[in-house]
This record gives structure tokens, C-alpha cells and sequence, in this order.
């Protein structure tokens, strides 16, 4: 009986192992900085180059840092999303250009819209890489104290949203309240 | 015949291609200081390209991949050690950037289940070795096998003498 149930066995834990394995995405890289301080940054603004942004600006508030290129091609998909989230007032979005031109990013907020309070360029990447970022767009949720409390890869979708960021957001800025 | 010997020629052609197109991608001005870029070098075959992962740092010619080469060479000018540069990386991709992640409890698993896996094996080997001698029992020569034998042995040392 036993020389029967151990091959048994052993298939059901390879099934379990290749049941979890094969449905997480790989490029999905699990991110060190959650519940770690928000590296901090101060660069210009993409609309008005003469001022600057930092991350220290936005103390004591929960706001959202979403990372977008023009030459990216999931960022043109969550864009609709994120500029119907951006109308509900429900969070900031400010947003992080990252390695594009100016031109091109300004062309493109124009063609589809602008979902961003607003966005600061990182041209030569240093921002981004201090965010651990390795592909756009990623989307940092960032709350009162600076603390990065979720990180999404990839594209949001409406699922991440209502169910990981906005129970979040509120979740967070009912403990402001408290406090 | 005529046409395998066209053939390879061609084949080798085609393996070196490849490379060819990626000697010029490569020849990107980097720093005058072989030193250093031989530091970088050995650094970076050691950490994970992002972007391809299954590509080092060193090979990738990934956008994110060369920010990060430069990112590492002016720490490195900046006097940083690898040690300092790597907790660097770590802090900000996790031990997925390592090729060869450092020892913590979540590495364990992946350091030392491969030797508990080999332990286990062998104790089930060994386990099985042993049932497997239980079941030969040792018996005795009957007279007539003895006789035999001896027979036998006879036979083959009169063959080698003579």
C-alpha cells in the first residue's frame, strides 16, 4: 500500500509547489522598502522646470508617487484608470517621469490627459533607483510619515486599486485622524 | 557533400553575427580607469540584471542595467567598498539582485535544503541497502553443494597449471 501512496505523495506536493510556482509572475520582484521611509528627492517639476518637488513636501499627508514614461507602454494603459482615480479626489497622484524627454512626456499628458497634481522629471534615473524601480510604471503608496505602505508593479488595475490601495488610503488616513 | 562544406562557413557566420552587433553596442564610452572598470566587472557578474533576470548586471545592456553600472561607478570613485555598494542594491531591489544571496532565515531553505534533501536520500538508500540484505538469509553449503564446489575448483586450478 505504502509503495502505492508515497509516488501519490510526492505528485501532490510537486502540484502544490507548480500550482503556486507557475501562477506568480517572476518579473514581479517583491520590494525590500515596504514600511521603509520613502527615499527622499527633490526635482523639478515637468511643467514648470524652475521649481521642484520633494517627497519631505508632502509630510502628513497619504499620497500616491506613480512612476510613467512616454515610451511606456503599460503606462498607457492604467492612464485612463489612473486619471478617473485621480477625479474622485480620493488620493494625490503625483507623478515620477522617469528617463523620457520633455517634449515627449509633455505631448503625451497632453494626448491623454493628466492625472497628476504633478509630475518631476528624473532624467538620468537616480530618483527611480533609489525607489528600486526596475520597469514602469510602479506606483508607491506613501503615507503621513513617509513610509512607502504598498508598492504596485506594473500597471494598476482596478482590482489593485479597490482592493490593496484605497481600503489603504482610507484604512491610513482614519489613523491620521485619530492621531 | 558540396553544400555542408558551403554550409558551415555559413553557420559560423551566423554564430558570430550576434556578437559582432553587440561589440558595437558595447563600445560605449565608459570611465579611462581599467581598474575600476575591472571592479565594476567582477561586482556586477555577481549581481542580477532587473530588467532581464536572467542576465547579470554585467552583461545586460538593459537601460535600467547601464544606470545601475554607472550608479555603482561613482560610488565606487566615491570610495565606496563592494560591501557598502552591495547592501546599497540590497536596500533598494532585495536579495533578488544577488546571484548568490547572502545567508538570513528566508535563505535557508534555498542554501541548505539541497544537502537535507541529499541526507534524507541517503538515509532512505541506506535504509533500503539494509532491508534488501535482511531478506538474503545466510545458509549454510548443503554436502552436495560443498562437494560441488570443491569440484569445481579443482577442475579450474588443474586447467591453470597445466
Amino acid at each position: 500500500m505504502l509503495r502505492y501512496l508515497i509516488p501519490l505523495a510526492i505528485f501532490l506536493v510537486m502540484v502544490v509547489f507548480l500550482a503556486i510556482g507557475l501562477r506568480r509572475d517572476p518579473s514581479e520582484v517583491p520590494s525590500p522598502l515596504i514600511n521603509k521611509a520613502a527615499p527622499t528627492f527633490r526635482l523639478p517639476q515637468l511643467k514648470e522646470p524652475s521649481k521642484t518637488f520633494s517627497a519631505a513636501d508632502m509630510r502628513g499627508k497619504v499620497w500616491v508617487l506613480n512612476v510613467w514614461a512616454s515610451w511606456c507602454v503599460s503606462c498607457r494603459e492604467e492612464h485612463p484608470l489612473l486619471l478617473a482615480y485621480a477625479k474622485t479626489g480620493a488620493v494625490p497622484i503625483y507623478g515620477l517621469n522617469w528617463k523620457d524627454h520633455r517634449e515627449d512626456a509633455l505631448a503625451w499628458l497632453g494626448e491623454l490627459g493628466d492625472p497628476y497634481v504633478l509630475s518631476v522629471t528624473d532624467l538620468d534615473g537616480r530618483v527611480a533607483i533609489d525607489y528600486g524601480v526596475y520597469g514602469a510604471p510602479e506606483t508607491y503608496l506613501i503615507d503621513q510619515n513617509g513610509t512607502i505602505r504598498y508598492k504596485q508593479i506594473g500597471a494598476v488595475t482596478e482590482d489593485v486599486w479597490n482592493d490593496k490601495i484605497l481600503p489603504l488610503v482610507q484604512q491610513l488616513n482614519r489613523e491620521g485622524a485619530a492621531r | 557533400m558540396k553544400r555542408a562544406r558551403l554550409l558551415l562557413p555559413l553557420l559560423l557566420l551566423g554564430m558570430v553575427a550576434p556578437f559582432a552587433v553587440a561589440q558595437v553596442r558595447r563600445a560605449r564610452p565608459v570611465t579611462n580607469d581599467p581598474a575600476l572598470e575591472q571592479r565594476l566587472f567582477n561586482l556586477s557578474k555577481n549581481l542580477r540584471c532587473l530588467v532581464c533576470q536572467n542576465e547579470t548586471l554585467a552583461d545586460s545592456q538593459a537601460d535600467l542595467a547601464e544606470d545601475l553600472r554607472d550608479e555603482i561607478r561613482e560610488q565606487m570613485k566615491a570610495g565606496k567598498s563592494d560591501k557598502e555598494i552591495i547592501d546599497f542594491l540590497t536596500a533598494r531591489y532585495g536579495q533578488f539582485i544577488l546571484y548568490k544571496p547572502q545567508v538570513t532565515p528566508t535563505t535557508y531553505l534555498l542554501w541548505f535544503g539541497p544537502f537535507v534533501l541529499l541526507l534524507a536520500g541517503l538515509a532512505v538508500l541506506f535504509r533500503y541497502i539494509k532491508q534488501r540484505r535482511e531478506l538474503i538469509p545466510e545458509r549454510p553449503l548443503s554436502a552436495e553443494e560443498r562437494r560441488r564446489a570443491e569440484e569445481l575448483l579443482r577442475t579450474r586450478s588443474r586447467k591453470e597449471t597445466a
